[in-house]
């Protein structure tokens, strides 16, 4: 069997692999959903990300050390990844290769040559790699400190952020397959979900990916030429493989039939540029004269080791990268509004570790997980926010998922003990995203005397967290005089008795002439009588012409923020579903100890 | 006149115009094609749901109450009491088990029906000879989770009988004949696909804003939408399902009871042991006597009376003659 061959074989392995992973990613017990699926290696697989993460935090999660694989057989190898694993590369050669397959050789050649812009994923690289190494500047200020206060100035202004993901083809492929493919396909199978699922900016995900697979058909592997800072970092790390791709001799007939079909546009035929060769080992075939090997030799005709990047391009793409978390920080502060997942990091520490990759929206049962749009800031562009009003539900309460799927620790990974502040986590109380407020200009027993409190009963915390406010309000129309009464009935002029709208049961009457004025449920409306509750009659009936009144009881929801813990099921389920009644802010949410309003 | 070639120019006209009026041609059909199909279906009325009638004919209105610490043993009893288990699932069968799995908490919370209830009546019903046995709900919380958490998706599949986890597709809309709220409302259907008998099973749970939530409310966990409008009205709705779903038998599980902070609890102290299951063929009767476990009256559930008025049952339980029991403990 040709190389090649065993080449794609490896790489549609790898793009299942991939696929099955973003399927399986389903909360539930079937063998086929998450039940110890590792569904973030490709993630951890990624040196780009721990590399990130080790600049920006100085520290690796766990389940990243799998990039160390990656980084040894990148060092030893060469681009292995590119060209075998990278099941976003493997798209994008598929359908370069659908958008070349009736070209002629010359057109071909034209097409998989090797242009001078391939260098700007190096100067992509640099950018990415500044912004998250000011995390680095961060903690030399935490020790100048010592020295002299002022450095604090630094230590604020100057946290890493971690802007790979946006880039990195492994997150950008997982938000396209997770919240925009899947949830597309799973409109006609139904399988994954219980209803249609939604992400806010799903649009604009998709369509960048759909760009970035459409353009391979002017210009093969356009991404991992130009754009994928993974790659460059695999070209740089490769720089020293122990095995190449070169020609076995420097003389050959220049057929160029070699560089007709060259993956990474590295130009074998001459001297090879091999930082940008992926690997396909196409050329080794495409010889006609058996010319090209991968062997231990470097080319006979020569090599260009390193990509030809200027001095000037380096240092603008570094104070670039460096300026990236100082300018956004001095924009303003993000949106104050902004919910993160439940274990998320302090704003700062989770905007050094966030790539982006969506694993936490995909998890999330109730779908109240979104990229964010503006609600981050620039700088939290499609890190992960919680909008209750979104979802199927609120915050699970018994629910730790996202916690535990997060691959860099962007949000910690809870315990449910911890989440619910039980067991050795008591004293610290129950994870709080938030705080729940009642908007008493939209709530109907609040703002239109109709009863409702669903938000009370669906509240999960014991004791509640909302508790409700009993109240008796006039209903319109409902001064009366009585004409005559009973014990348990009142009668009334027919033409002045409203017309019976409420629930009985939640209206009451009460007598506004003589002593015993406490109001009586109403149990029996017909066209001029009222009938009271006959477990409760009046001691004497009330006279001629006294004064009636209609009362609406109301169980009005008023929220006790030392119980609430931001889960927003109540928001969820408030059915004014234009603006809901019941809104959940961050206010005294627990990362973030200075949000707190409780004395 | 001799023949002349036809002018080249002239020509194209005609074959431009002869494209152009097969153009007209085709937009107009297709305009007028569609503008009739659409007017036509506006007039069709799309395919509504009648829930059918499960209770088994013949049978005088049942109600047993059996009080013991021992939840199974409880219902061993009241069954027997009511005639056994043939009396109202018979061989081929198929039952839907109508639990209250409405949120996703564990089985000590007693937010849902207990797990040990629900496997008892699968086992009973596949012994009586029942083909098939369903059990569904459409919860609050995350499907998957509430059936996994309560511990009834593992007893119904311990005991050979089939989860249904409803999904959007399952629902249909249904109308009460004479109804006020359910109309045109989706409630679930497709879990009742091929289904001759309905079996209600639900725990004691206090409920602020319907004062109890038994096996009448047990109920609403058939509809689906935006089922949280009904809170504005929620002892009409009530009676209107209790007109509604007319079950074959209602089991109301009093062994412990949810006195406060319902209907989600949470904490255990929440719960009383009230050692108390009512089985009934009527449910307002089942759940007269039930609030009573909760401390309250029958008269405290304005729906209760409504929907006896409306001939869904008795809300003077003791009419029905119930059988009392005093099993004990095991």
């Amino acid at each position: 069997m040709k190389i090649t061959w065993v080449r794609r074989i490896c790489q549609v392995f790898f793009l299942l692999l991939f696929l099955w992973f973003c399927l399986v990613t389903t909360v539930g017990t079937a063998w086929w959903q998450l039940r110890g699926w590792p569904v973030n290696w490709f993630l951890q697989l990624n040196p780009l990300t721990a590399l990130g993460l080790i600049l920006g935090t100085g520290a690796l999660p766990s389940g990243l050390e799998w990039a160390m694989l990656t980084i040894v057989l990148t060092v030893i190898l060469g681009r292995f990844f590119c060209g075998w694993v990278c099941p976003f590369g493997t798209l994008h050669q598929a359908i370069g290769w659908l958008g070349l397959r009736r070209a002629s050789p010359a057109e071909q050649c034209m097409r998989h040559a090797f242009r001078p812009a391939q260098r700007m994923k190096y100067y992509l690289l640099t950018f990415l790699l500044a912004a998250a190494a000011v995390g680095l500047l961060t903690r030399a200020a935490g020790f100048l400190m010592k020295i002299s206060p002022r450095w604090q100035a630094v230590q604020g202004m100057a946290a890493g952020s971690l802007q790979a993901g946006w880039l990195d083809p492994l997150a950008f492929m997982h938000r396209a397959v997770n919240l925009v493919l899947l949830p597309l396909a799973d409109r006609w199978t139904q399988a994954l979900w219980i209803g249609p699922r939604f992400h806010q900016g799903a649009a604009l995900i998709g369509g960048l990916f759909l760009a970035a697979l459409l353009i391979n058909l002017w210009i093969p592997r356009f991404y991992c030429r130009y754009l994928c800072p993974l790659g460059a970092l695999y070209g740089v790390l490769g720089r020293f493989a122990l095995w190449r791709i070169g020609k076995k001799q420097d003389a050959c007939s220049n057929c160029l039939l070699c560089e007709a079909d060259c993956e990474g546009a590295c130009q074998p035929a001459g001297r090879i540029r091999a930082h940008e060769c992926v690997l396909c080992m196409n050329c080794l075939h495409s010889c006609p004269d058996d010319l090209i090997g991968y062997r231990t030799a470097r080319s006979k005709s020569g090599e260009r080791p390193a990509p030809d990047l200027t001095r000037r391009g380096v240092v603008a793409s570094l104070l670039a990268g460096f300026m990236v978390a100082p300018f956004s920080r001095l924009t303003g502060r993000r949106d104050p509004r902004l919910i993160r997942p439940p274990g998320s990091r302090l704003e700062r520490d989770f905007l050094a570790r966030c790539i982006r990759c969506g694993q936490c929206m995909r998890i999330c049962p109730t779908n109240i997980l979104h990229p964010s749009i503006s609600e981050a800031g620039l700088e939290g562009f499609g890190s992960p926010v919680a909008k209750y009003s979104l979802g199927t539900g609120g915050c699970q309460l018994r629910c730790v998922a996202c916690t535990q799927i997060c691959p860099t620790g962007a949000i910690r990974p809870l315990s449910l003990d911890e989440k619910l502040g039980r067991g050795t986590h008591a004293a610290d109380g129950p994870v709080r995203m938030g705080t729940a407020f009642v908007d008493r200009g939209r709530c109907l027993p609040w703002a239109m005397n109709r009863p409702c409190i669903v938000c009370q009963e669906n509240c999960p915390v014991s004791p509640k967290a909302i508790t409700i406010q009993e109240v008796f309000e006039p209903s319109p129309g409902g001064d009366l005089a009585v004409i005559r009464a009973d014990q348990l009935t009142l009668y009334f002029d027919e033409t002045l008795l409203p017309a019976s709208r409420n629930a009985t049961e939640d209206t009451y009457c009460r007598i506004t002439d003589g002593p015993d004025n406490r109001p009586r449920r109403v149990v029996e409306w017909t066209g001029s009588q009222l009938g009271i509750d006959p477990n409760d009659p009046w001691k004497a009936p009330p006279v001629k012409g006294a004064g009636a009144e209609l009362l609406m009881h109301l169980q009005r929801p008023v929220v006790d923020p030392k119980q609430c813990i931001g889960c927003g099921v109540c928001e969820s389920v408030c059915p004014l579903t234009v603006r809901r009644a019941i809104r959940v802010t961050p206010d005294n949410e627990t990362r973030d100890p200075p949000s707190g309003f409780l004395l | 006149m001799s023949a002349r070639p036809m002018d080249p120019q002239r020509r194209d006209f005609l074959a431009r115009g002869l494209k152009a009026a097969a153009a007209i041609a085709v937009t107009g059909a297709v305009g007028h094609g569609l503008g009739w199909k659409t007017a036509r279906d506006h007039k069709d009325e799309p395919g509504e749901w009648r829930l059918p009638d499960f209770s088994k004919p013949g049978i005088e209105p049942r109600l047993g109450i059996v009080t013991g610490p021992d939840r199974i043993r409880n219902l061993q009893k009241a069954m027997d009491a009511l005639g056994g288990w043939s009396s109202y699932v018979g061989p081929g069968d198929r039952v839907l088990l109508k639990v209250n799995a409405a949120f996703a908490s564990p089985p000590s919370i007693g937010a849902t029906t207990h797990p040990d209830l629900v496997a008892e009546t699968i086992a009973q019903c596949f012994r009586a000879g029942a083909s098939r046995v369903v059990v569904t709900d459409n919860p609050i919380h995350e499907p998957a989770a509430c059936f996994e958490w309560s511990g009834i998706g593992a007893a119904a599949r311990a005991t050979g009988a089939d989860v249904w986890v409803p999904r959007d597709r399952d629902f249909k809309p249904v109308t009460l004949r004479g109804g006020r709220l359910i109309r045109r409302w989706p409630a679930l259907h497709a879990p009742f696909e091929g289904i001759n008998r309905l079996i209600g099973l639900a725990p004691v749970k206090d409920h602020y804003r319907s004062g109890a939530s038994l096996t009448l409310k047990n109920w609403y966990g058939l509809l689906g939408g935006k089922r949280s409008v009904f809170h504005q009205d929620i002892h009409t709705l009530i009676a209107e399902l209790a007109q509604l779903v007319r079950a074959t038998l209602v089991i109301l599980d009093g062994t412990s009871a949810m006195i406060r902070n319902g209907p989600t609890g949470g904490s255990l102290s929440d719960l009383k042991a009230t050692h108390t299951m009512i089985v009934s063929t009527d449910p307002v009767a089942a759940d007269a006597f039930g609030v009573t476990l909760l401390g309250r009256k029958a008269s405290d559930l304005p729906h209760l009376a409504r929907a006896a008025a409306a001939g869904a049952g008795t809300a003077s339980y003791e009419m029905l003659n119930p059988i009392r029991i005093q099993a004990g403990p095991s």
